[in-house]
């Protein structure tokens, strides 16, 4: 409890997670306010549409929670803090649960922003949270968020620089998961089967939540399994990140 | 000016990202060009543009090493050592970015070259001749717009000075934003054909894909007025303030 | 009195802020040509921020400052003019000293040959493929003295160049900066330690708070700043005063006595003497240099003119 209370003295008394915190709300539910003052009768304005901005927070949440660890190692506090506390694994993975439940309370927050802006400025849509479907649209991105910020973390303690984390998570989340696609025959197996593209099924998946025509939504994610199973999926690939990263922490000199 | 090119070429390749950016790129987007050829079925023979799909890869490694190569300059205030022996901030700059667009069109075009060719020997038919003007602008333009890119990348590490800042616009913005836009009821697809690298990607677009607006040459000017813009704006800000 | 000498760096009115804190506070100096002067104020005075204006880094808000006549950003190629070792860690890490170097050298047309003879005179040369981001902080100072005299300048700038060193480390860089200094260069050395520029400089330009406090020489700072005072009490206080003031003492008022300075305890006894005046009290105040200091620029006003008119009663 003290280790959790420490790392979230250190996370707030720095600047770049109140900025990513404010670019990430700003962002999605800016988005979702963009999506909602747009929407008209051809393009209703649903559940699932006041979430299309939900990848604004998770590329800015993942860029907050690996510069959590990289400034750490940026700056040499990463030693005072293995000084402070001698077990790495119990540092590392209280920083991990800190950053995770800030990233989950801003999935929340950007989320149901999202959704009450879009609220707001068209009261008459049917936004109502009526099916299984609808509220892991907006309450899930809590969970989506907690778990790519324990990945983003994972990245920043074995890479340690903050521009190669931070261009690693990026081009993977946003590049490579996209791109391996285009292999022929292979590529959309290997598609289906890749973390982010399960959290994406997660959030938009089985049934198609977005109600919309093809296009004039994002595509669907194709994912091998169905959501719950997605998440899990997405979970256990940050588990295995984290215990690599820990793994090495422990053997590196610090 | 020479004396700079010199200078900039020097403190750009005794560092390590250089170096890193090369293999990275080349191995990214030729070994992706591999992955496709080995991959792809008989019955449905590989064009020229099926061996550029992976050149956004090299694109946004050109992209993080254009902003690194500014930004560790104000990491590890270098910029002032450099400012001290050149007080000329504009001509540093503009040296600066022409060694790096320089180096990120060599990348571009041995990415584009080296993957047409693996392709070839992988997989190729008669398709995959360069024959027409747009089979060159295909590969061919890779450096082209590699180089804008790098542009754009030293002017947006300019303007934010930061490491960790640059790159995540530099990366969210093409890879994110410009895709996100679309889905704006109404106005999305209109936004996004004004997107500077929607225009690069059309720019390397086989013809039945280069799409209005402003046709491919069209696009490759506009992303270059939007270079050009970002680089002034850049021009603007190092001059003012303190170093 | 040294008007035939040429003013190397010339600043006037120099003034820079910060938002609302004031870094410099219209400040003027020269530093005479061929002379070590050195730059004295606590940290914080604005001793850096000076220096980045002379340098062209940081733009002054408002006032001037001149090296040999010009504007430093309109040099053209400046290393050979100002060389400057403002902080050792301006150097990227991952890259070796040489290339640092040459880069330098390169930007600003010098020989090759120049980066050797560099790493040469400040010892580096085992180690210059080594990336510079292991050096220890003696070796980068090297590193950074070396890049200032790349360009065999005429004009020298070190910020703190002792700061952090080791006794050995200290007694190179002192040595260093008297060698620079018979070689006939122009230097301007800052620190916060008067004991270290009263070994190495000949002038002073000391600021507090961002403004000028004296300027002159080590020897007359050092006079006026560290004048051993006496405190006398006398029954004829007043006749004292005369006989005093007429042998050239400066007087000040304190409580019922007098403290006298420009003079020693002896020579007041032997005057008071002379001229029958009983004494009551007669005692030595000695004045540390560092205390003057710590006096002289903790409380910061235009100090200059009072030391040169000297307190009066």
């Amino acid at each position: 409890m003290t280790l959790l209370a420490v790392e979230r003295m250190k996370l707030f008394s720095t600047r770049s997670p109140w900025w990513c915190s404010l670019i990430a709300l700003a962002l999605t539910v800016g988005f979702g306010a963009l999506m909602a003052g747009t929407a008209n009768t051809e393009t209703p304005l649903t559940v699932a549409a006041t979430q299309f901005g939900y990848t604004f927070g998770l590329v800015v949440i993942m860029v907050m929670a690996a510069l959590a660890i990289t400034t750490e190692y940026r700056f040499g506090t990463i030693r005072a803090t293995f000084l402070a506390v001698p077990n790495r694994g119990k540092a590392l993975l209280a920083k991990t649960a800190v950053v995770a439940i800030l990233a989950g309370v801003l999935g929340e927050l950007a989320a149901f922003g999202s959704w009450g802006i879009g609220k707001l400025i068209k009261p008459a849509s049917d936004l109502a949270l009526n099916t299984p479907y609808e509220w892991r649209a907006v309450a899930g991105v809590g969970l989506v968020y907690a778990v790519a910020a324990v990945i983003a973390v994972a990245v920043g303690v074995l890479v340690r620089h903050s521009a190669g984390a931070i261009a690693l998570l990026l081009v993977y989340v946003q590049l490579v998961e996209n791109l391996v696609s285009l292999i022929p025959r292979i590529g959309n197996d290997i598609h289906r089967w890749m973390p982010f593209t399960m959290s994406a099924k997660f959030i938009t998946g089985d049934p198609d939540v977005t109600l919309r025509n093809i296009n004039e939504g994002p595509p669907l994610a194709d994912a091998g399994l169905s959501p719950w199973p997605a998440l899990l999926y997405f979970a256990g690939f940050a588990v295995v990140m984290m215990v690599i990263a820990l793994a090495v922490a422990n053997r590196r000199d610090a | 000016m020479t004396t700079l090119l010199a200078t900039e070429r020097i403190k750009l390749f005794t560092t390590r990202s250089p170096w890193w950016s090369i293999v990275a790129a080349l191995g990214l987007t030729i070994g992706f060009a591999g992955l496709v050829a080995l991959n792809h079925s008989e019955g449905r023979p590989l064009q020229v543009e099926h061996s550029q799909f992976g050149i956004q890869f090299g694109l946004v490694v050109v992209l993080v090493m254009a902003a690194l190569a500014v930004t560790t300059e104000y990491r590890f205030s270098t910029i002032r050592a450099t400012f001290q022996a050149v007080p000329n901030r504009s001509a540093v700059l503009v040296a600066k970015t022409a060694v790096v667009a320089v180096l990120a069109a060599v990348i571009g075009e041995i990415a584009a070259f080296g993957s047409w060719t693996v392709t070839r020997v992988i997989a190729g038919g008669p398709e995959m001749a360069i024959a027409t003007g747009a089979d060159v602008r295909m590969v061919a333009g890779v450096g082209l717009v590699y180089a804008l890119a790098a542009v754009i990348a030293v002017a947006v590490g300019t303007l934010v000075r930061q490491s960790a800042g640059a790159i995540s616009i530099l990366l969210i913005w093409p890879l994110l934003v410009e895709n996100l836009v679309q889905l704006i009821p109404g106005a999305g697809p209109h936004i996004h054909d004004w997107m500077p690298f929607v225009n690069a990607e059309r720019f390397l677009n086989p013809p039945e894909f280069t799409t209005p607006p402003i046709g491919p040459w069209g696009s490759l000017a506009y992303l270059a007025g939007v270079a050009a813009a970002l680089f002034a704006a850049a021009m603007v800000a190092v001059n003012r303030r303190d170093a | 009195m040294r008007a035939t000498i040429g003013r190397m760096i010339e600043a006037s009115g120099l003034t820079k802020h910060y938002g609302r804190t004031v870094a410099v506070d219209n400040l003027s100096f020269t530093v005479s040509e061929g002379r070590v002067t050195g730059f004295l104020g606590p940290n914080g005075a604005g001793k850096s921020t000076t220096m980045r204006m002379i340098l062209g880094l940081d733009r002054p808000t408002s006032g001037d400052v001149r090296i040999d006549g010009e504007h430093y950003r309109d040099l053209r190629q400046p290393l050979r003019t100002v060389g400057a070792l403002l902080d050792a860690k301006w150097v990227h890490p991952n890259r070796s000293a040489r290339a640092h170097l040459s880069w330098l050298a390169t930007s600003n047309k010098l020989p090759g040959t120049a980066v050797d003879e560099v790493l040469d005179l400040v010892g580096l040369t085992s180690v210059a493929r080594k990336n510079a981001g292991g050096f220890s902080l003696g070796m980068s100072q090297r590193l950074g003295i070396a890049a200032a005299l790349l360009g065999d300048p005429k004009v020298l700038l070190f910020d703190e160049p002792v700061n952090g060193l080791d006794p050995e480390g200290i007694l190179w860089i002192r040595r260093f900066m008297h060698r620079l200094a018979e070689e006939g260069r122009t230097v301007f050395v800052s620190s916060h330690l008067l004991s270290e520029m009263s070994q190495t400089a000949q002038d002073l330009v000391v600021i507090g708070r961002g403004k000028l406090i004296y300027q002159g020489t080590v020897g007359d700072f050092i006079a006026h700043a560290t004048e051993n005072s006496v405190l006398v009490r006398s029954p004829e206080l007043g006749r004292l005063a005369e006989v005093l003031s007429a042998e050239g003492a400066k007087l000040s008022q304190d409580g019922d006595g007098l403290q006298v300075s420009g003079m020693d305890s002896a020579e007041v006894g032997e005057l008071a003497a002379a001229a029958r005046i009983t004494l009551h009290e007669l005692s030595n105040h000695a004045g540390s240099l560092e205390q003057a200091f710590i006096q002289l620029t903790g409380g910061t006003v235009e100090y200059q003119a009072a030391t040169e008119e000297g307190p009066t009663a």
